[in-house]
């Protein structure tokens, strides 16, 4: 795995390389060179078993993290290839040559999260929710509680409580909330 | 993001002009094999154009049997719309036994009269179950099962779960719970049997009433309508 590392690393220049087990590696790949690596790593390092790829909404970062996740069934290892891609222009190469499952994924992300993929087939189709016509709902700026109590109708007489405070009272109910509210501020 | 919002915006302007029929059902012409030119629009060609209509209840005695006989043979259409539909299965292993209810799963809608929302309804189903719901003959009831049927569980902000199942078909029979055991459902069988006993199960009736309002609150949550407005 190390030497693997080290040999794709300086090929594609890796960043925050994290070896989590034995036979899991995550790194860091630029945008342009993802696809490359992704190709290399199928035809030359034997990674042919595509597990999945995902998608993480870094909204602070204003970035978009995908997630290749390529294993190797001879050695057992995983490789998974993150890449950041802008949040304002969220597109990125289509890799569905590669695998022909990739464009169900690439479809449900352009759904969810509103990325494009030029090329990749049936990509502009609706994947899960029919007909949706707001932004997509996977993003975390899209407010779904607010949503939900515009489109759908609202029982009224919902409560909640918090979770410790209300355990507390229910178990120890002669025992002052108070005093250990004090507990804490000290 | 603002392109985003913009497009949304856009496309909110124009949603009455967009259509989401599909290609197969649009209304065309077609060739017939001896030459001649046949109109033809899928969506109605197969479906009652009309409006679901009220049918009174008989009197009497009359009205009791048929109460009584209904209550007895309640057959359910397997349609298991969430996490409930693991609940019904066991209902018709030895240990639970709802035959000895009257109560039987049949395939298809044309052959049943309950209907068991089992747990969440995601809009896309809610579809599929308002299809199904007005393709059943009525009388017809409806049985609510879990907690996410009356006021959304613990998905009451989901962004595709809806939150009140009474706001878009009748329901009879609630049944609390996350998730209710099959016990549960079966003292909801018997709680329906009674409702249905006392003349009270008038579900279909009631849809046929307040058909215009049932149907306004389906269109506003499913926005790709193309199907007929009556499914019968």
């Amino acid at each position: 795995m190390k030497s693997l590392i080290e040999r794709v690393s300086t090929k594609y220049n890796l960043q925050e390389v994290v070896q989590q087990r034995d036979n899991l590696v995550f790194a860091y790949v630029d945008k342009e060179l993802a696809i490359d690596m992704v190709t290399y790593m199928r035809d030359y390092e034997g990674y042919a078993h595509f597990t999945l790829m995902s998608c993480v909404d870094w909204i602070e970062d204003g970035k978009f993290q995908l997630l290749y996740l390529l294993n190797n069934p001879e050695t057992k290892t995983e490789f998974g290839i993150k890449v950041a891609i802008d949040r304002d222009n969220a597109v990125m190469q289509s890799a569905h040559h590669l695998w022909e499952q990739i464009w169900t994924y690439q479809r449900e992300l352009k759904e969810a999260f509103g990325i494009d993929f030029p090329g990749s087939p049936r990509v502009d189709e609706d994947f899960v929710v029919e007909g949706w016509d707001d932004m997509p709902h996977m993003r975390r700026d899209f407010d779904t509680n607010k949503y939900a109590e515009e489109t759908y109708f609202m029982r009224e007489g919902r409560k909640s409580y918090d979770p410790a405070t209300y355990m507390r009272e229910k178990l120890y109910p002669k025992q002052p909330v108070t005093a250990k509210k004090n507990k804490d501020e000290q | 993001m603002n392109e985003l919002l913009k497009k949304a915006e856009a496309n909110a302007s124009t949603k009455e002009e967009k259509s989401f029929v599909r290609p197969e059902d649009e209304e065309r012409e077609v060739i017939a094999p001896d030459g001649s030119i046949i109109k033809v629009n899928p969506i109605y060609d197969y479906f009652s154009g009309e409006k679901p209509s009220v049918e009174k209840p008989n009197k009497g005695v009359v009205e009791k049997f048929l109460n009584w006989a209904r209550a007895e043979s309640i057959w359910v259409l397997g349609f298991g719309t969430g996490c409930g539909s693991i609940e019904i299965p066991p209902l018709m292993t030895p240990r639970f036994d709802a035959f000895r209810f009257g109560v039987q799963m049949r395939p298809t809608p044309r052959q049943s009269n309950a209907f068991i929302i089992s747990g969440y309804l995601s809009v896309k189903t809610l579809k599929r179950v308002i299809r199904s719901y007005e393709q059943m003959p009525s009388p017809k009831y409806v049985i609510a099962l879990g907690s996410c049927t009356i006021n959304g569980g613990m998905y009451y902000d989901s962004y595709s779960t809806i939150n009140r199942l009474d706001k878009y078909m009748p329901v009879d029979v609630y049944i609390a719970g996350c998730m209710p055991r099959p016990e549960a459902l079966l003292a909801g069988f018997v709680k329906l049997k009674e409702i249905i006993k006392s003349g009270k199960g008038e579900g279909a009736n009631l849809y046929a009433e307040n058909f215009d309002e049932y149907k306004a609150n389906q269109k506003k949550v499913i926005k790709d309508w193309n199907m007929p407005d009556y499914n019968w």
